[in-house]
């Protein structure tokens, strides 16, 4: 079977959206870690965010492919929800999914558009603004200029209040996501229950730590 | 108990179906809910009417025949059970039951309840079977030591009837559990070794073909199996599957 024939597959499918989905989680933690540094320090957040704006190999190898990567998993994840709601094209009059399945698990698509939402807003905050200093306009490098547009962007409660209401929905999409990611590679063992568990601590905690940093420089200044 | 029915009444594949509501009463709660319906039946054919048609047959759940949506849930209210297995006294007198077929793009409405399944047929002709020699020389097939854990989770994926309610619970109409019970029973005795590999990518090209959906590991398929099977065997099948595209 060529690579293309595995990829046109609803198992290739779903083996696809999980790898993008562990890239993307690997991402998240990175991502998390950098702007924890900015409750404890700006000069370290500071440093941190200069070295992924400057750097080569960040900029020009890591930044294509987690675009990529963000690009990929929201086409594929529509082509599975297209395909999915083709297969039933007359409902049922009665559904009673209660009892069989979590909220959280049937409604992916939900909670995934609003972090696609999310991620249009985060992109118009943080990566065109990037974008245009370094590409657009060569502005001259300041590496002290990170933490106060942080600080900046958090001072609106408007954008505090959808960054959190994402964040909780990114919570919900890796409460069933994470878990699920490793069924679909075909990892359902002895150890599916410590997973479980390791998967619920990260989906949980991550989250909230991006919704405490912005709480966090909301309050603050 | 006297109890209100809503059934799907569908004349044939083209026609356009639709809910239709019924009264019934003196149902005795020993009653199973096929026979209940065996009793609508019976008073529609003594008022002229047609007869609400919907699949039956073993009648003591092996068959995998009666596969009806009761109350939104494949099979009905109670766990681990088929159709014919449901009891009317999980109902209460003067309850409101409805009734449907299962619904998905493979499994097409032949009549009112009655649907046709014959994808899963297609499926397991692509690749659910093993290769004997049967020129004489014929192996037994308890000759071949089989460990012990490997044959308990073969014998439990074997014990899928095929009924579809797998498909029927699944937001996405997915057969994944039923093709994956298929190869894992397969995939884990040393006689499905031979063809194991081309099984599961072409029972798996067949599923897709067909029209299923994909999995998207809501669990619903095994909370509504009435014999159990586990999504283990649907990571199984996906690991067959990797495994195989890996080696070809």
């Amino acid at each position: 079977m060529s690579a293309m024939s595995f990829i046109s597959s609803s198992i290739g499918k779903k083996v696809a959206m999980s790898l993008s989905a562990f890239f993307l989680i690997s991402f998240l933690l990175l991502h998390v870690a950098i702007n924890l540094l900015s409750v404890v320090s700006a000069e370290m957040y500071n440093e941190a965010s200069h070295f992924m704006g400057t750097n080569p190999v960040i900029q020009f190898v890591m930044q294509p492919i987690l675009i990529f990567g963000v690009l990929f998993h929201f086409t594929m994840g529509f082509v599975l929800e297209f395909q999915n709601k083709s297969a039933r094209p007359i409902k049922y009059k009665m559904k009673n999914e209660k009892g069989n399945s979590s909220w959280l698990s049937r409604n992916m698509i939900y909670s995934g558009l609003v972090i696609l939402s999310f991620l249009g807003l985060h992109f118009y905050d943080f990566w065109i603004p990037e974008i245009k200093y370094k590409y657009i306009e060569f502005q001259a490098p300041d590496e002290h200029r990170y933490f106060g547009e942080l600080v900046h962007k958090f001072e609106d409660p408007m954008r505090v209040g959808f960054y959190a209401i994402s964040f909780i929905l990114l919570m919900m999409h890796l409460l069933h996501g994470f878990q699920s990611a490793f069924q679909s590679l075909g990892v359902n063992n002895k150890f599916t229950p410590g997973i479980k568990k390791m998967a619920w601590v990260f989906s949980v905690t991550i989250p909230l730590a991006f919704v405490f940093i912005a709480l966090f420089h909301h309050l603050k200044h | 108990m006297d109890l209100k029915l809503k059934i799907w009444r569908q004349k044939n594949a083209a026609a356009k179906g639709k809910i239709v509501d019924y009264d019934i009463s003196a149902i005795s709660s020993d009653m199973s809910f096929l026979e209940m319906l065996d009793v609508l039946n019976r008073k529609l054919i003594e008022k002229g009417d047609e007869p609400v048609s919907f699949d039956h047959d073993c009648r003591e759940g092996i068959c995998g025949s009666c596969s009806l949506q009761i109350n939104g849930r494949p099979h009905g209210p109670d766990g681990g059970t088929t159709t014919c297995q449901l009891h009317m006294r999980k109902f209460k007198d003067g309850d409101s039951i409805v009734i449907e077929p299962f619904r998905a793009k493979a499994f097409p409405i032949v009549k009112d309840l009655i649907i046709d399944r014959s994808a899963f047929d297609r499926v397991q002709h692509a690749g659910a079977f093993i290769s004997v020699n049967t020129s004489g020389n014929t192996q037994d097939a308890n000759a071949t030591p089989i460990n012990k854990g490997n044959a308990d989770h073969a014998f439990d994926a074997a014990s899928c009837i095929g009924c579809g309610a797998c498909v029927a619970a699944c937001k996405n109409a997915s057969a994944m559990l039923f093709v994956s019970a298929k190869v894992s029973q397969y995939a884990l005795l040393p006689q499905g070794q031979v063809e194991r590999e081309m099984r599961v990518t072409d029972m798996v090209s067949q599923m897709d073909e067909e029209g299923f959906g994909a999995c998207t590991n809501t669990g619903a398929c095994e909370a509504e199996c009435p014999k159990g099977i586990s999504i283990t065997n649907i990571a199984r099948m996906n690991r067959e599957f990797i495994g195989s595209n890996l080696k070809s």
